[in-house]
């Protein structure tokens, strides 16, 4: 297997009129080829900024630190994201070896502009293709991620297509160029769930046909079980637990994904209760000191929780959780 | 509890017009077609669906907040009895403050410029429930400590509270006019999962508490199947199958309940590629396909299918499903 990213010590702040505001704090992963890696988190937990941070598409008062470093090993050599300068630099990940999906596909196409049109003008800006090589590589595409009718379709608008068929169109647009990294932001949360499930095969089957990296961002973690191969759980712009998508979901270290996975219904035991999270996630101008979980944790430590904030210690060999318990007794 | 209904629809029909082309003819978007309903007292009945299905519009038709195209609705509480389809003024408005409403999005719902205090009391003025500011006062500070809201929350503005606060909120105002009936419109859809486990058992608590009659719109079914008495699907405007909960999920007998739960992404990453996977699309309400609507996705579909309209018939004591195969196919 091949490393295809790197991120080390991604710290990420917004500036704000209220102040500065943290975003993400200190997070590092990495991600082969051929892999899909899920990051999971509730509203503000930092999983969208992060992403967008890889293609530094975050807005203009985003302030990285110094430590940041993110790079991506492509055949022609290796790219530190952080030193790209300007957009001309950044065409070659923007678009060229990462490509993005986002949550609302109606919000993401041009309403004025056919699908088709879209689909060839990004071709000619990243490929060598002339137009009509990048028309018929786009019909192409759009037929392989299952839209019948395609050259019909690609002369169409965003408004004619359904929104399962809209976030095909997406999925077309961006492998169109041949991503080496593809991030999926929230693809399937818009969709119901007969929809949603094709659209999780269609992507698995892409991993194995172009073999790509995926991060596949996603609140919800029935949708990680069936997709990745890695997590990272994330809670207010930390990393709190990662590993395999077994090992997390099985048998899950942190008081949060445990959480998590209480507040999830279970359809296996409609008896069994469901059980809340405590409290609210605090607001990002009154982050917590200490770790960031302990004003709605039932186990926090007195005293320690609160001032010290928790390294990773291993669960197990492909499983880590940041958490004071974890290290103290191997495990709560 | 009785047996008598509190609320029943009988042939229930809401039909939009649409603005097609000048010259194109008219088209009619059958939004909800021929349904039979009972909601019994205290019944915490749940409504699923994909969108498109018109489950919002029989919602709001059982609250008499769009045009009854065709059929009845009756609402009889034990105090008063009441035809949808002719109710007016004065008997309208009382229906009003038995009958109320819980929206989807908590950031939406609420004025940004009224405290909390006065978002909740704005029904008792305009309804004209209360003689006095004290009794207004006391009216609200009574719901708003069922919702868990204190006397310093009541004086703060929307934007200071988080999403489970402001749907705790929401909460607070659809039932401080006492009603019998409350309609909740995919009300936790909007919450992140730590917090949605919360209101669901807030809601349910209440319902309880009051003795209130729910009917809870969701697409998702595994909230429903936690939180829900009874379960109705509907597809394309029909109802496909009802159900007590456990019934339901133990045996659905239509093949489309059956899709849609299986469509649920599992926790267990070894059920990956197990799920029976629906084809294409739900269809178009203004041009609905003849005989049984769901036949252009299911895997069952025979010639009787294609033309003839299978009606919801007794399958169970309290089960029923409108399917031409459900029996042959509950033996296989």
């Amino acid at each position: 297997m091949t490393r295809l990213l790197e991120v080390d010590n991604l710290t990420l702040q917004f500036d704000t009129d209220e102040g500065r505001i943290t975003a993400v704090d200190d997070v590092s992963f990495a991600l082969d080829a051929g892999q899909v890696m899920g990051l999971v988190g509730e509203s503000g937990s930092g999983k969208s900024v992060t992403a967008k941070a890889l293609m530094k598409l975050n807005p203009g008062n985003a302030v990285y630190s110094d430590k940041t470093k993110i790079t991506l090993h492509l055949e022609s050599g290796s790219v530190d994201i952080m030193s790209l300068r300007n957009s001309t630099e950044m065409q070659v990940v923007r678009g060229g070896a990462i490509s993005m999906i986002f949550q609302e596909p109606m919000a993401s196409f041009a309403p004025a502009i056919t699908i088709g049109d879209q689909m060839v003008e990004q071709l000619l800006i990243h490929t060598k293709l002339n137009k009509k090589g990048a028309r018929e590589l786009s019909i192409e595409m759009l037929d392989r991620v299952g839209i019948s009718d395609a050259a019909m379709r690609f002369g169409q608008y965003a408004f004619e297509l359904s929104g399962g068929m809209r976030q095909r169109a997406m999925i077309a647009m961006a492998l169109s160029t041949k991503p080496k990294l593809l991030i999926a932001d929230e693809p399937t949360t818009a969709l119901d769930v007969t929809i949603q499930a094709q659209v999780i095969d269609l992507m698995k089957d892409l991993v194995t046909d172009f073999g790509m990296g995926i991060i596949f961002i996603t609140h919800d973690l029935g949708v990680i079980a069936q997709t990745a191969d890695h997590v990272a759980v994330m809670y207010l712009g930390r990393i709190v637990e990662q590993g395999s998508v077994r090992d997390v979901i099985r048998t899950p270290a942190h008081p949060y994904t445990k959480g998590l996975l209480a507040a999830l219904p279970n359809l296996h035991d409609l008896d069994s209760p469901l059980v809340a999270v405590p409290g609210d996630i605090p607001s990002p101008l009154e982050r917590p000191s200490g770790c960031v979980f302990h004003t709605r944790c039932s186990v926090a430590l007195a005293g320690r929780c609160q001032t010290e904030i928790p390294r990773f210690s291993n669960v197990s060999a492909n499983h880590r959780a940041a958490c004071h318990l974890v290290e103290t007794k191997g495990g709560i | 509890m009785t047996d008598k209904p509190l609320i029943s629809a009988r042939d229930l029909s809401v039909h939009y017009p649409m603005r097609g082309n000048v010259l194109g003819p008219k088209q009619v978007v059958r939004a909800v077609e021929g349904v039979n309903i009972d909601i019994e007292r205290s019944n915490f009945y749940g409504l699923v669906g994909e969108s498109g299905s018109g489950k919002t519009t029989l919602g709001r038709a059982m609250l008499k907040a769009t045009p009854i195209t065709h059929g009845d609705v009756t609402y009889d509480d034990g105090q008063v009895r009441y035809n949808l389809s002719t109710l007016k003024g004065a008997e309208l408005k009382d229906y009003r403050s038995r009958a109320q409403l819980i929206f989807q999005d908590p950031y939406a719902a609420l004025s940004p410029r009224m405290t909390v205090r006065d978002i909740i009391a704005e029904p008792l003025e305009v309804m004209g429930l209360t003689k006095s500011r004290e009794e207004t006062d006391q009216r609200v500070r009574e719901i708003a400590a069922k919702c868990r809201l204190n006397l310093e929350h009541l004086r703060r503005f929307p934007h200071a509270f988080s999403g489970g606060q402001r749907q705790r909120i929401s909460i607070a105002r659809a039932l401080v006019s006492r009603p019998q009936f409350v309609v909740a419109d995919e009300s936790v859809a909007a919450l992140d999962v730590s917090i949605q486990a919360d209101v669901l058992n807030l809601l349910k608590s209440i319902q309880q508490d009051m003795g209130l009659t729910f009917l809870f719109i969701s697409h998702d079914l595994s909230v429903v199947a936690h939180i829900c008495d009874h379960v109705a699907v509907m597809y394309l405007g029909r109802l496909v199958e009802t159900a007590p909960t456990r019934d339901l999920f133990a045996a659905p007998q239509h093949p489309y309940t059956k899709a849609l739960l299986s469509a649920i992404p599992s926790l267990d990453p070894d059920d990956r590629g197990k799920a029976q996977k629906l084809e294409g699309e739900i269809p178009s309400p203004t041009n609905p396909p003849p005989g049984c609507k769901f036949q252009t996705r299911c895997p069952f579909a025979i010639d009787i299918c294609r033309t003839l309209e299978p009606k919801l018939e007794k399958s169970g004591k309290e089960h029923d499903v409108a399917c031409h195969r459900w029996k042959e196919l509950m033996e296989e």
